[in-house]
């Protein structure tokens, strides 16, 4: 825990003209360390995700990439320094293949994409950081269906493997598991432990089951802010977070 | 596998056929065939931004005219212009006027990119009509085609029909594999990223502005060589080169044969040419002269094209065969 | 120049733009509304024109034509409606660009068939005929503030009937919602058709009151659609006050690109170059805006 934050917001702040989506919220997340933020629907944890990789800009507040001030930067610019994020709502190329999808996220951290004449499939380094990125989620073998193809899990699992083949330092990862059968569930949970050694990892999730097993550190949000954070037994023993999200939850 | 070695075939079978015909048809088919191959040209350029990155741009006529222009303003009064110095900077100054305005459009989407580029076409289109530069709302005549010497030798000449023919074939079959050549690049496959879901790319890291730009830029150029080629088929340019009845034109070839095919456009500029030059020469009937009023007819066309032709001839012959397919299997 | 000359142009500079205002705010709410763009918009002001010119003779009077050849317009937008554009609600934009811009095609021919390709003239009403003394040399016509007053009462009509009325109501849930105003059993369909016979009558309507000072010419619609893309952009699109802003800065710039005049470095600008004026604003505003002054960000 010695270790210094990667990812660190400042009372990082959202509105939606009068609407206050996310407020004052201060997040670290550390290489090594799996941090989840739970919360209810319209807590404000995809606004944040959305804020951190640079796909929203922040009405006030900062955020900070190992150490420096990296506020307002636009999304390509923060994958670059080695932010990857996911999408909650499958964000990927439909028509093109599995396999094209995962190349075209790793041919982004190419030197030169701006090569006219060479056929892009002649860059092996390329072609195995998709293949091997495929295969960690457990696509290998079905890199040469087009996505629209795919089944809905294996959407969802595409998404997550577009990330890795980026080859990100920090993952932001919103809902990986919503919409994956419990097979593919247990093994994105087991690559997610995996990853939490050298990676940073910020997780949006619902499925408790998944984020306890995970989680190093956990924040509950609640309307925006952050109601508590701690370790994941002082979450589950609090009773404000009981009260207000766990209790509620069982109750369903 | 099979169905590419029959387009290979079919491809080398059409270069052949165009390779001969001079040889069989007299002047008015060659220098039709000249017109539609320079139409391919144009169509296939449109192509790689309509078709393969999603660009809709209303505005394509002003490249192909810049470059018809530039050849006007550098052939000198009485005198050929250099073919060897002059094609590249018509070009170059399509590139250029695409850079300029790319710059400012490519920052639009939708039908905000539709409405600016045809904006800027017709800026251009004011600025030759309005203006005394290159003869005003006339155009002007370039007297004397440019001169393709190289030393004493004279591989072509730019006054011979049948050479002019043979120059459009050439540009034609390299523009094509130029395009093929830049579609499969990594180039290639961050502009196919960018029409399937342009925000992904964003958050992949790629800065899309950049591609769309070069994309922009590339286009542009090589909507140049046709312009270039027109110019030096007609000997003259005028500001309808630059107009908007030529970019919907264009569209609309490129709709006709299939967008993101590159065969389906250059098809698609010979079945325009061939339904323009038809309808021009109808007869009267019930006092409306249809040879004269032919785009009252285009234009019903367009508006049933437009309509029943979601994804263009080549999509329809698909269409076709996976019936068959179906039946037979 | 001086004051009076200032005010002349300054006048002419915004009925220009209320004009324009009439025709582009038609096309900004028809996309605002029913998201199709529809590029032959500008076929309607120049319907609308021939349609003043042509009934003015057959009529008689400019003041029976004008209701007449209103009349015509939305039933004209009533049926293309039914014909085609609601065909369109679902396609992508080029497929609208496409076949708006095949009836523009076909709209020009039609008008060359009918009335052939003359410019004719179109006298001011005698009762608007006069002209305003402002100095020994300079007057203003009546006609064109006539013109002005025209526009001003459309729009304040048209954001009254937008804002306070149960149309207006229906119109604004249906941009916002298509579903939502299916479910409350409004008849989307009709309100659709409503609103595009009323948004290309506003063209319609622009060409036929600026018909006397303008002269009715062929192409003449074509010029007036790209001007009011240009408004679009800068003022945003779907906006009607953005249209509105826009009308009048790109009126007030090109009626005084066309007057004053600039030399740099011996290099004449202005006048020489007017045209061109509207265009830099534009591209001035796509640095600082790209979706318009009053436009949602893309």
């Amino acid at each position: 825990m010695a270790e210094a934050a990667v990812l660190r917001t400042r009372e990082l702040t959202r509105r939606f003209g009068g609407l206050v989506a996310v407020k004052d919220v201060s997040v670290e997340c550390r290489t090594g360390e799996v941090h989840a933020v739970i919360g209810p629907n319209g807590a404000g944890k995809t606004t944040l995700i959305n804020m951190l990789s640079g796909d929203l800009h922040p009405s006030s507040g900062s955020i900070f990439l190992e150490g420096s001030d990296v506020t307002g930067l636009p999304s390509h610019r923060i994958s670059r320094l080695g932010v990857g994020r996911s999408y909650q709502k499958t964000n990927v190329f439909l028509p093109l293949t599995a396999f094209e999808n995962c190349r075209l996220a790793a041919q982004s951290r190419l030197a030169g994409s701006m090569r006219f004449f060479r056929p892009a499939l002649a860059d092996r380094e390329v072609n195995a950081a998709a293949e091997r990125a495929l295969a960690a989620v457990g696509l290998d073998g079905r890199g040469s269906v087009p996505v629209a193809e795919l089944s809905h899990g294996e959407q969802r699992q595409v998404e997550i493997a577009m990330v890795l083949a980026t080859r990100p330092r920090v993952l932001l990862l919103d809902e990986p598991l919503a919409g994956m059968g419990s097979e593919e569930s247990v093994r994105i949970v087991a690559l997610l432990r995996k990853l939490a050694a050298d990676h940073a990892v910020l997780l949006v999730e619902h499925d408790m089951d998944a984020v306890f097993a995970v989680a190093d550190v956990l924040t509950v949000m609640v309307n925006g802010m952050v109601l508590e954070s701690g370790a994941p037994a002082q979450i589950r023993s609090s009773p404000a977070v009981q009260e207000a999200y766990l209790g509620s939850e069982d109750a369903v | 596998m099979n169905a590419h070695r029959i387009a290979i075939a079919a491809f080398l079978v059409v270069v052949v056929a165009l390779a001969v015909l001079p040889l069989a048809a007299d002047k008015f088919y060659v220098q039709l065939f000249a017109k539609i191959m320079i139409m391919a040209i144009l169509a296939m350029s449109l192509d790689l931004l309509l078709g393969y990155t999603g660009l809709v741009s209303f505005g394509h006529a002003a490249f192909y005219g810049a470059a018809g222009y530039a050849l006007a303003l550098l052939t000198p009064q009485y005198q050929a212009a250099n073919f060897w110095t002059s094609f590249p900077l018509a070009v170059a100054a399509s590139a250029l006027l695409a850079l300029v305005i790319g710059f400012f459009v490519v920052r639009t989407r939708g039908v905000y990119f539709i409405m600016v580029t045809l904006a800027f076409a017709q800026m251009l289109f004011f600025l030759f009509f309005d203006t005394k530069i290159a003869g005003g709302s006339d155009g002007i005549y370039i007297d004397v085609r440019p001169v393709a010497k190289i030393g004493d030798w004279q591989p072509f000449r730019l006054d011979d029909f049948t050479h002019v023919y043979y120059l459009a074939l050439v540009l034609l079959v390299l523009t094509y594999a130029l395009l093929r050549l830049i579609l499969r690049s990594p180039f290639g496959r961050v502009l196919a990223g960018i029409r399937v879901n342009e925000q992904r790319m964003l958050s992949l890291g790629y800065q899309t502005f950049r591609y769309k730009l070069a994309c922009f830029v590339i286009s542009g150029a090589l909507a140049g060589i046709a312009g270039y080629l027109s110019a030096v088929q007609f000997g003259v340019v005028n500001p309808e080169m630059l107009g908007w009845h030529l970019s919907a034109a264009v569209m609309m070839m490129v709709i006709l044969g299939g967008m993101g095919t590159l065969v389906g456009p250059a098809i698609g500029a010979a079945i325009w040419m061939l339904l323009e030059l038809g309808l021009q020469s109808l007869p009267s009937a019930g006092g409306v002269d249809f040879g004269k009023h032919w785009q009252l007819l285009m234009g019903g066309f367009i508006v049933l094209a437009a309509l029943l032709l979601p994804n263009g001839l080549v999509s329809m012959i698909a269409v076709l065969r996976n019936r068959k397919g179906g039946i037979g299997g | 120049m001086d004051f009076f000359t200032f005010l002349i142009q300054v006048l002419n500079g915004v009925q220009y733009g209320l004009l324009l205002f009439l025709v582009s705010s038609g096309l900004t709410l028809v996309f605002g509304i029913m998201g199709v763009i529809n590029v032959a918009h500008g076929s309607f002001y120049m319907i609308g024109a021939y349609f003043a010119w042509s009934l003015s003779e057959k009529l008689g009077s400019f003041w029976v034509a004008l209701p007449a050849a209103i009349a015509l317009t939305v039933a004209i937008g009533l049926a293309l409606e039914w014909l085609l554009i609601k065909r369109l609600y679902k396609r992508d934009h080029l497929y609208q660009v496409l076949l708006t811009y095949g009836l523009i095609l076909v709209f020009e021919e039609t008008r060359s068939i009918l009335w052939g390709d003359d410019v004719h003239g179109v006298s001011i009403p005698a009762i608007l005929s006069a002209s305003i003394p402002l100095t020994e040399n300079l007057s203003y016509p009546v006609y064109r503030l006539w013109i002005s007053a025209v526009c001003l009462l459309v729009a304040g009509l048209m954001v009254w009937v937008i804002q306070k009325t149960r149309l207006g109501m229906t119109i604004r849930a249906g941009a916002a919602n298509r579903e939502m105003v299916q479910s409350l059993g409004l008849n989307i369909e009709l309100v659709y058709r409503v609103v595009f016979a009323a948004g290309i009558t506003l063209a319609g309507l622009a060409g036929m009151i600026a018909a006397p000072v303008s002269a009715v010419f062929p192409g003449m619609g074509n010029q007036v659609l790209i001007v009011c893309f240009v408004v679009i952009v800068i003022g945003g699109m779907g906006s009607v006050k953005g249209a509105m802003v826009a009308s009048l800065l790109i009126g007030l710039v090109d009626t005084f690109g066309k007057v004053l005049h600039l030399e740099i470095g011996g290099l004449k600008l202005l006048p020489e170059l007017s045209s061109m004026t509207v265009y830099l604003l534009m591209a001035v505003i796509l640095l600082w805006r790209p979706e318009g002054i009053y436009g949602r960000r893309l």
